[in-house]
């Protein structure tokens, strides 16, 4: 006798007849539960020698169901693809007419998967052409965003003010804390880390200086843009993200309504309004963390004052507060772009949401470079 | 049909979320092979009922038996047991977005059975081909339209070969040749496999199609109103509610 093997319910018996033929003996239930057993065996058993003749005796059967169905199917293209006979005996009218329905001609012409993976040099030909195209949709969404803003300029009317407003609150306002809580606690750090250093050539009150003028110069400007990239430009993409997942889009599209000015205008107004004054904010409550140390090593307020006012002129807090607002515009364009390219599936606003931040921090780093480059040509 | 004994069994259903009871102490049979619909308008409770008899919910009281086993205190081993003769379709397929066709109907296969790799994908690509998106097996669902979302969400749902198949809406949204590929669907798996299919609908089309027999729900007395053959009761219900109801969009249909 041939290797049997039992399990859950269904048992099966593979009977060698010579070389030539093979009789595989099935009984039980063979359902979605029990066919993995059997499966392998079966399928190795058959594909082992090139039977001529096999004979699948299911008469012992009690139930057999589609995926029962699916290990008979598979013998049967095994034997048909080496051109062999298959015989499957004793299985019930029902399902013998179910197993006719699957006949080789169906599993033929399978179409090759679409999902192959790509090769590495494929990859990056694809992401730079996608870069490419990134850089080329984001440029177009500026201009049509400075257009937009620029017709707004001339029909104020036209702009959902009570949009600007409301979002002017939310990520202007609600985000004071965070901001001054940054602030204060770089200001502290940054002020006691210098004086430490500086301390060995008595120059702690220069402290205040560097303070000051890396404060209103570069740091203020940055780290209020990078706290708005990922505490509202990541609300702005998630938000624009779901309502074109919700084809509400689609809705404002059929509306005669430009989704640009209805939906980005009115942030970007907003961001621009609201970050030159959390930069203040930062700035001012840095210069509080800043006292907080000068105050602890016994210097007196006054002076620790107007050390910080002495070295900054006026271009310096002008280009500082002008690199908050430009900033600003990219954080919340490149959000709302991202928002409005939100893909199809459950994953689509993660992604546009990661991307807002992520390019928007990008877009900052960027734009500092080019300020830093325009100002020293300047001499500001 | 009626010598047989019920697959499922609903008795004394009351169903209700908070305060607000949607239906009444209803009472119904679904037998072996039969195509059973649940119609009525819109709100009237026809997904909670599904939704109670596939355990989804949990009713204010009766018991929902199926193959004799109580859906509603079923815990543990017994539930799965429940669970692994059932499938379900929802309304909007509810395919797994980041996976391809064949992918998703693999998924069951995996949780529960021991088949090996190449099984699971020469069984589900079975499954596609026997509501016709053999082709479309390696594409994501964001890639097919939703007549072919529903079709394989019906080929998911078909995954473990359950006897019961529970499908909401089949033909909510689509056009009316999309709706009657998914009928045969349905009436092939009927005749082939002799699944049992519990459809919530209110399409009178595909009603008078494929249901074997219907029961109506109404909104406002939680009721059933209205049980048998929806051709039998279109013409000779005692109750004109009922019949205006299987009439009215017929003869609709009729003057397009
Ligand atoms: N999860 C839920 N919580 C509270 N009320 C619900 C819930 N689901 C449905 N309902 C209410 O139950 C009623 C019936 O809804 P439903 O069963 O979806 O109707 P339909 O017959 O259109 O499928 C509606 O009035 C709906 O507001
Ligand atoms: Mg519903």
């Amino acid at each position: 006798m041939g290797q049997s093997v039992n399990s859950k319910s269904v048992s099966m018996t593979m009977i060698p007849a010579g070389d030539r033929s093979l009789t595989i003996r099935l009984i039980g239930r063979l359902d979605a539960f029990s066919t993995g057993s059997i499966w392998r065996e079966a399928v190795d058993g058959v594909k082992a020698r090139g039977w001529e003749d096999v004979v699948v005796e299911a008469d012992g059967l009690d139930y057999i169901d589609g995926t029962g169905i699916g290990l008979l199917v598979q013998l049967r293209t095994i034997q048909t693809e080496r051109g062999n006979r298959i015989d499957i005996k004793g299985l019930r009218p029902e399902f013998k007419r179910l197993l006719d329905m699957f006949d080789p001609s169906f599993f033929t012409n399978i179409p090759p998967e679409n999902t192959e993976k790509k090769r590495f040099l494929e990859k990056i030909g694809y992401a730079s052409a996608e870069l490419f195209s990134d850089m080329k949709s984001l440029v177009s969404f500026v201009g049509e965003i400075f257009s937009a803003l620029s017709f707004a300029l001339k029909k104020p009317s036209q702009v959902r003010w009570k949009d600007v407003y409301l979002v002017s609150e939310k990520a202007g306002i609600d985000a004071l804390p965070i901001i001054i809580l940054i602030g204060f606690l770089m200001g502290l750090i940054m002020s006691f880390q210098s004086a430490l250093t500086l301390e060995r050539f008595g120059a702690e009150l220069f402290v205040a200086n560097l303070l000051g003028l890396s404060m209103f110069r570069e740091l203020g400007p940055l780290m209020t843009s990078i706290l708005f990239a990922s505490r509202s430009g990541s609300a702005f993409a998630a938000e624009i993200g779901t309502m074109k997942v919700n084809d509400e889009l689609k809705a404002i599209s059929t509306m005669g309504i430009n989704p640009v000015s209805f939906l980005a205008v009115p942030r970007v107004i907003a961001a621009l309004s609201m970050t030159p004054l959390l930069t203040l904010f930062f700035i001012f409550s840095s210069l509080i963390g800043g006292a907080v140390v000068m105050l602890s090593m016994g210097y007196p307020l006054t002076a620790y004052i107007s050390r910080v006012f002495s070295s900054l002129n006026i271009s310096d807090f002008l280009g500082g507060m002008l690199k908050a607002v430009i900033f600003s515009i990219f954080v919340a364009g490149i959000a709302c772009h991202r928002g409005l390219m939100t893909g199809t599936g459950a994953s689509a606003v993660g992604e546009s949401t990661t991307s807002a931040v992520v390019s928007g921090i990008i877009l900052i780093a960027v734009v500092d470079g080019v300020f830093a480059v325009i100002y020293y040509c300047l001499g500001i | 049909m009626k010598e047989k004994e019920p697959i499922i069994s609903v008795r004394n259903l009351t169903c209700a979320y908070g305060e607000n009871v949607i239906v009444d102490d209803i009472t119904f049979d679904v037998m072996p092979g039969e195509i059973f619909v649940i119609m009525g308008g819109s709100g009237c409770g026809k997904s909670t009922v599904l939704n109670h008899m596939i355990g989804l919910d949990i009713p204010g009281s009766g018991e929902i038996l199926i193959d004799g086993l109580n859906i509603v205190s079923a815990q543990g081993e017994t539930r799965l047991k429940i669970l692994s003769k059932i499938g379900v379709m929802y309304q909007m397929g509810a395919l797994f977005g980041s996976m391809t066709l064949l992918e998703n109907v693999r998924l069951p296969m995996e949780e529960f059975t021991d088949l090996p790799l190449e099984a699971m994908d020469f069984i589900a690509g079975m499954k596609l081909a026997l509501v016709g998106l053999r082709s479309y097996s390696g594409l994501m669902p964001s890639e097919i339209s939703g007549g072919m979302k529903k079709r394989a969400a019906i080929a998911r749902a078909m995954a473990l070969d359950p006897g019961i198949l529970f499908l909401d809406e089949p033909s909510a949204g689509l056009d009316p040749v999309t709706t009657a590929e998914i009928d045969e669907v349905i009436k092939g798996l009927s005749e082939d496999l002799g699944v049992t299919f519990v459809i919530v609908s209110h399409e009178l089309s595909s009603i008078f199609n494929i249901a074997d027999r219907v029961i109506m729900l109404d909104k406002r007395l939680k009721k059933i109103v209205a049980e048998g053959d929806p051709r039998e009761l279109r013409e000779h219900s005692d109750d004109p509610i009922v019949r205006e109801f299987l009439q009215r969009k017929a003869w609709n249909k009729e003057s397009i």
